[in-house]
């Protein structure tokens, strides 16, 4: 039998709303603690989190396993890092704030944390916009040059987490590892593949010069390229 | 420089200028009058140890936090960094017998019974608001006494310009010393005039009762107009200096915590706003609430700041 994890796909889509359930169960018991709108805040902003891990980690998977057909699940996992992390915002805006303005204002210039997150956010919602196919396929290789800046909204994302905590570090220190280690994996990637050019191009024209001075070949076909 | 400070403290919430320099009187004529009435006031619980306490001078008629609230949302790194597990791990420490050590620029040092202590010093009632640098805020009737009336039994010399609380060390018990979170022991400290300020107490209860050994018992701090990491808990020694002590949140991060951390809304801490404060209790509907200079003591304790730079001196 194939494995065939394409099937998986539309299970994968209520699962991944198996954490806003939860919540939803949590907040009509009353089971959020003294603080449920810290809670609230919390639970919304690990999930998208752990979503935006997740969709960091298919590209080293897909690298590693040599799976077909998990750019699908990338696209996924986006999504749902965007969705909770727009629960999370409205959670901001609504549960804090009750909608004002002029104090969101004052709030978010009094708190660089909150600059983080908004940075993450910006860029999380332009690629959650970009996100369908036929943008990918009309926009080209902006497409992808934009959608590299995930690397930057994890990043962004964890400063957001570290900086609104006073002294338990061990949370956002976990999940600063595992971006660490996803965006580490890219950086070996593009290493290992600007290596292996280097070395090859060379490698190629001394065979060609050799050639051209053995006269196997009259011309190095050079201009062909 | 003048330092105004703004009044934005509902007119019913002050204390009547006629009231307040009675207040002595209202000391005694409300002791009399619980003592003899037994009357339990609105926080109290009717079977607690504290449940004949009287009510203090400066405890504000306000809408008391849920006991279990205060109870299961504590920061006391001694035993974890999660508010809620430090409930069930503080129930390890053992606070009888308890001493008190109390040296520095003092006339009668020595190692004190807590129960010495606390014969020399009736408890009262007061309703104080309670601010985190953290951004939330809660309503406690705690039960103690003035800590400038303790102190001064102590009688500190004239070189006394600080005084200096901390807290046991004893990472058997207390597992959260165990990791350098912080440097251990939690050392805290008040100038001398804040720590004779009527409003600073010395805390063994509150809800009518004992104090839950995660709230900081048998002995904490409560300053009501400051950050609540200057309220320090589970206190074995006060030491009387002549310059200013270094504090534990201080040496953390000095930028970010100062000395002084005085409630002021138009200070912002350097990650975060100040402006406002999520009240525990409330709903995940109910917005945060605008949070008031000196946490609403300004009237008390305002002059004891005047010509100083609150945004230098956070």
């Amino acid at each position: 039998m194939i494995f065939r994890i394409n099937n998986l796909r539309s299970k994968f889509i209520v699962v991944c709303l198996l954490p806003l359930l939860w919540l939803c169960v949590d907040i009509a018991f009353d089971n959020l603690g003294s603080n449920p709108v810290q809670a609230l805040h919390i639970r919304l902003g690990d999930w998208s989190l752990r979503f935006l891990c997740l969709t960091l980690a298919i590209t080293p998977i897909q690298t590693i396993t040599k799976w077909r057909g998990m750019a699908d699940y990338r696209q996924l996992f986006g999504l749902y890092a965007f969705f909770y992390a727009s629960l999370h915002l409205l959670g901001y805006l609504l549960a804090d704030h009750a909608l004002m303005w002029r104090i969101i204002g004052i709030d978010i210039i009094e708190s660089p944390y909150i600059w983080f997150g908004v940075l993450a956010y910006g860029i999380i919602f332009l690629l959650a916009l970009t996100s369908p196919k036929w943008a990918k396929k009309r926009m080209g290789k902006t497409w992808k040059k934009l959608h590299r800046l995930i690397y930057i909204a994890a990043v962004a994302a964890i400063i957001h987490y570290f900086w609104q905590l006073k002294g338990n570090l061990a949370e956002p220190l976990f999940y600063s590892i595992i971006v660490f280690l996803l965006l580490g994996f890219r950086v070996l990637v593009w290493v290992k593949n600007r290596q292996l050019t280097k070395m090859m191009i060379p490698t190629g024209q001394r065979v060609l010069a050799l050639a051209e001075k053995q006269g196997v070949i009259q011309e190095a076909p050079r201009k062909q390229r | 420089m003048l330092i105004k400070t703004k009044a934005n403290i509902l007119s019913s919430q002050i204390t009547d200028r006629a009231v307040f320099e009675s207040r002595r009187e209202f000391i005694k004529a409300a002791t009399a009058l619980s003592a003899g009435l037994m009357l339990p006031s609105p926080g109290q619980a009717a079977t607690g140890k504290y449940a004949d306490a009287p009510v203090g001078p400066y405890s504000a008629k306000l809408q008391v936090t849920d006991r279990e609230d205060v109870a299961n949302y504590t920061n006391y790194y001694e035993f974890s960094t999660n508010k809620t597990d430090s409930t069930v791990l503080a129930k390890a420490l053992k606070t009888a017998p308890w001493t008190v050590e109390v040296t520095g620029e003092v006339e009668k040092p020595g190692v004190y019974n807590l129960e010495d202590i606390l014969k020399d010093n009736p408890v009262q009632e007061r309703i104080y608001r309670f601010r985190c640098v953290e951004a939330w805020s809660m309503v406690v009737p705690w039960i103690g006494f003035p800590l400038g009336d303790m102190l001064k039994r102590f009688k500190p010399t004239s070189k006394a310009k600080f005084v200096e609380f901390t807290t046991l060390n004893n990472p058997e018990i207390m597992v959260g010393q165990r990791s350098g979170v912080l440097d251990w022991p939690y050392v805290e400290g008040l100038r001398i005039d804040e720590a004779m300020h009527p409003l600073t107490m010395m805390v063994t209860g509150m809800y009518g009762d004992e104090l839950p050994n995660q709230n900081g018992a048998p002995l904490r701090l409560i300053v009501p107009w400051k950050y609540g990491f200057k309220s320090i808990k589970a206190i074995v020694k006060i030491r009387f200096m002549e310059t200013m002590p270094e504090t534990a949140w201080h040496k953390s991060a000095p930028g970010e915590y100062g000395f002084y951390a005085n409630v002021n809304p138009e200070v912002p801490h350097p990650r975060w706003s100040q402006s406002r404060e999520r009240v525990l209790g409330g709903s995940i509907f109910t917005p945060k609430r605008e949070t008031e200079k000196f946490n609403g003591y300004g009237e008390e304790v305002a002059a004891l700041y005047s010509g100083m730079d609150l945004k230098q001196y956070f």
